[in-house]
């Protein structure tokens, strides 16, 4: 462990901001929209109620002295996370208002919640930098976001959750990617969602530990769907991050995708080369939660078959219950320029910091 | 497919080999009308029902058949004689184990479905098991309605050619709710493997994110609804009710489990107040309760890494040969096993996993 | 071993806790049904202030569906991940074993001992002016 102590930089790539109250976000919205807010509320796909372990799923010591709720008290975010562990930059990815029944409304929601962003997070503490939260489930209005905010240096990419109404790789998203594309923006996927079906393709489980930790379920989804349905022939430029979804499984899904391509590859002749190869160039993935296997060797070698020295980087999740703490996060000690690429360089690369 | 005249290496006198994954195919819905009663047989035959959805191998795909595997008359797996040729003979098999996917939990009827579960399941002792003493076989059940495949494990769970219950991996909820303890409570009576299997087609999308759009993405994408079932018999209990319960899981690759393992044991180390019958690391019930088969492989590109990866398992019990027959796995015999085992490992994996496991 | 007064034993009664700092440790001390435990207050998993946690009781199941629910108050979950250790021994659930937080003496001494000079270490003396009508929390800090 000690020789994973020495001080790097830090840039943690998942800090989740909230929101004090619905009415905070009063004034970005406008009258129809604050009306609608007041009377119906956002709706979503019903039916995933998985009893957590705690409230807010945050941790047991990230609530602000202030009153408010975890991730929404700025001043106490800078001292629990940004100034304890000296960060040089920490990434905002709201969970909120990127989803829902009424497309209208969540469009409305994600832009004021982008402008919430700027007004009162990344102005007063320019170590953040905010994600654009867009009204994903249509291609379209999701592009309109993104031209709103694409040049903005307040973001540094699209946050899209993980579990969508339809695999990501469908053309109904694509207006999205080209958008993303023009500003060279990364997209994000981030860990959570309902879907529009059971949380796992087997049916509903039953209880939040399948809830949570059959998370990376979603993930290879939209992996599977983004390199099948030929996004990156279409988009050669466009990038991806997974935050949030472990990583242990990314290796085997390209070994699998790989396999299952050979003898399949004439249904999908867009494919000019092996599904690996896609996820090697277009796929990036944040760390936590880091999987923690029983011996350090396992550990070692996923790290390698990863590529993880270009493509991990680290995150905290912070204020959430499983946030990785940056100085114990791996199980193992990474060699100083693979620590350094993981916790800083890699993001910095990505984000254009 | 000119390799296959060359019988692997592996495929040796002293090596004891058990095919654990061989699809006996139903040819047709009248196949079965002399198992069937009169009323569904009228029925079968006047409502335009074509039998049970079976999409899970498009016809045209290479994976869905090996080249040569289809008999003059009929689909590929349906002949008795090629079968037997092409794998207890080709590979000096001890055993084969019969798959039969035929996915009556399709058929939202749920009487139709017991009838043809127990149609099929007749079929299967007087068409392979009868006919061939290598052969054993899997249960067809409805198990859409648990309470009919358990009367169906019942009615034929003790017959010796049947070591085991077969469910389609997908399924309108997954297999550790308490909705399914029927089925697990009966196969562990009468001392059967419950076999979950890639397919099935329950009416709900195959992903948590909705429905893909080709085959290929639904084929490998499968490996993670597999990874939903071992997350839920593992955490719902279904290992704490029936402590001796056995689960393969059938052509779902493997090498996806470690990180199930690791992420699992993690959350479990935090959240075990929710499910509090877990009482040692989920990744020992597996190691105890599961066995997967080898086909599809999804190796890595480096054979060493391979078995580093095998390795991550933490143990030698967990793979048991299969070949798929008649899909479409492999290139050439020698590929059926990952190269430079180490020779106990391999005869582990070669047959006494499976052997210990089904009990042959 | 060095032993420190660090609480007068009114200032945490049952069910509650005290977080000191002692010779450079973080540790937390707690009233249990009236006996005192102290733990260092730094998980093993990855070194959150694990005496900020929640108090929670063992909870057991036989059988899936039955909840058995003993020892209100004794286990502590961490504040980050949830890991349950028993404040009693130091134990986590999932690997006593190996996976334990440090666990130090606590001792209740009356006033008059704590004055006659029995107690050494700078903290004592200055944080708790010491009256013979009091009892106090001790901990023996091992050297
Ligand atoms: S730091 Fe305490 S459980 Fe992880």
């Amino acid at each position: 462990m000690k020789s994973t102590r020495e001080k790097v930089p830090v840039i943690d790539t998942d800090i989740h901001n909230n929101l004090p109250s619905p009415e905070s976000l009063h004034p970005y919205l406008s009258e129809r929209w604050r009306k609608h807010q007041a009377m119906i509320g956002g709706r979503g796909h019903a039916g995933s109620n998985y009893p957590r372990g705690m409230p807010h799923a945050a941790r047991h010591d990230a609530w602000p002295p202030s009153g408010l709720s975890p991730g929404a008290d700025l001043a106490f975010m800078q001292e629990q996370l940004l100034d304890a562990w000296d960060f040089e930059y920490g990434v905002l990815n709201p969970l909120m208002g990127g989803s829902g029944l009424n497309l209208e409304y969540v469009a409305a929601i994600a832009r004021a919640i982008n402008d919430w962003q700027v007004e009162e997070w990344t102005t007063p503490e320019p170590r953040l930098k905010a994600s654009i939260v867009v009204p994903y489930e249509d291609g379209e209005l999701a592009a309109e976001e993104i031209h709103r905010r694409g040049e903005d240096p307040n973001f540094v990419q699209a946050l899209l959750i993980a579990r969508t109404d339809e695999p990501l790789g469908r053309r109904k998203y694509w207006k999205m990617y080209e958008a993303a594309t023009q500003y060279d923006l990364p997209i994000g996927i981030h860990f959570g969602g309902t879907g529009a079906g059971p949380i796992t393709g087997a049916g509903a489980p039953s209880y939040y530990i399948e809830d949570h930790g059959g998370m990376p379920q979603a993930f290879q989804t939209q992996v599977i769907s983004l390199v099948c349905e030929g996004v990156f022939e279409r988009f050669p430029t466009l990038k991806f991050v997974l935050i949030e979804g472990g990583f242990a499984w990314f290796p085997p899904l390209m070994w699998r995708l790989d396999q299952s391509w050979k003898k399949l590859k004439e249904e999908v002749p867009d494919l000019k080369k092996l599904p690996s190869e896609y996820m090697k160039e277009h796929f990036w993935l944040s760390s936590q939660p880091v999987e923690e296997p029983p011996k350090r060797e396992y550990f070692d070698l996923l790290l390698e078959q990863l590529n993880a020295r270009e493509r991990l980087m680290f995150a905290t999740d912070y204020p959430h219950w499983d946030f990785d703490a940056p100085d114990r996060a791996f199980p193992t000690s990474l060699a100083p320029d693979v620590k350094r690429r993981i916790m800083a360089d890699n993001a910095r690369e990505l984000y254009k910091l | 497919m000119e390799t296959w005249d060359t019988k692997p290496s592996f495929v040796r006198s002293d090596l004891p080999l058990i095919d654990c994954d061989i699809h006996n195919r139903v040819p047709s819905l009248g196949t079965l009308y002399p198992y069937l009663p009169d009323f569904w047989v009228e029925y079968c035959s006047t409502s335009g029902f074509g039998g049970p959805e079976m999409g899970d191998y498009p016809g045209g795909a290479p994976t869905s058949a090996l080249p040569d595997t289809k008999p003059e008359d009929g689909p590929p797996g349906s002949d008795l004689e090629l079968l037997r040729e092409q794998t207890l003979d080709f590979w000096e098999a001890d055993y084969g184990i019969l798959n039969c996917a035929y996915w009556v939990q399709t058929v939202h009827n749920e009487y139709l479905a017991a009838a043809l579960a127990t149609a099929a399941n007749d079929w299967q002792v007087e068409h392979w098991l009868d006919q061939e003493p290598r052969l054993r076989a899997s249960l067809v059940v409805s198990s859409q309605n648990p309470l009919t495949a358990a009367q169906e494990i019942e009615r034929m769970g003790d017959h010796p050619g049947f070591v085991q219950v077969l469910l389609p991996v997908r399924s309108l909820m997954p297999y550790g709710k308490r909705h399914y303890d029927p089925i697990f409570e009966a196969a562990a009576r009468h001392n059967l493997v419950v076999g979950i299997h890639y397919g099935g087609a329950a009416g709900i999308p195959p992903s948590p994110s909705g429905w893909f759009s080709t085959y290929l993405e639904e084929y490998a994408g499968a490996g993670q609804i597999f990874q939903a079932q071992v997350i839920s018999l593992v955490t719902e209990g279904t290992f704490d009710r029936f402590p001796d319960l056995r689960v393969a899981l059938i052509e779902g690759g493997f090498t996806w489990l470690a990180s199930v393992m690791w992420r699992i044991d993690k959350e479990w180390r935090g959240l075990r107040h929710i499910t509090p019958w877990i009482k040692r690391l989920p990744s020992e019930y597996m190691r105890e309760h599961l066995r997967f088969t080898l086909q599809p492989m999804d190796a890595p590109p480096d054979p060493k890494q391979f078995l580093r990866m095998i390795g991550q398992l933490d143990s030698d019990d967990m793979l048991m040969f299969s070949t798929d027959y008649p899909h479409w796995q492999f290139d050439s015999p020698e590929e059926a096993l990952p190269m430079g085992l180490p020779e106990s490992l391999m005869k582990k994996i070669l047959a006494e996993n499976a052997r210990e496991f089904y009990q042959l | 071993m060095a032993k420190h007064v660090v609480a007068t034993v009114d200032e945490i009664p049952p069910g509650e806790r005290k977080i000191v700092e002692l010779e450079g440790r973080s540790l937390g001390v707690f009233n249990i049904d009236g006996e005192f435990y102290a733990v260092r207050n730094i998980c093993p998993h990855q070194g959150a202030p694990l005496c900020e946690g929640r108090l929670t009781g063992l909870l057991e199941s036989d059988v899936p569906g039955e909840y058995k629910y003993t020892r209100k108050g004794e286990i502590l979950r961490c504040v980050w991940h949830g890991w349950e250790f028993d404040i009693k021994t130091g134990q986590s659930w999932w690997n006593p074993a190996q996976k334990r937080v440090r666990k130090y003496p606590v001792e209740v001494e009356d006033g008059a001992t704590v004055a006659s000079g029995l107690q050494k270490g700078p903290y004592t003396a200055e944080t708790y002016p010491v009256s013979v009508d009091q009892q106090y929390v001790v901990i023996d800090m091992p050297e």
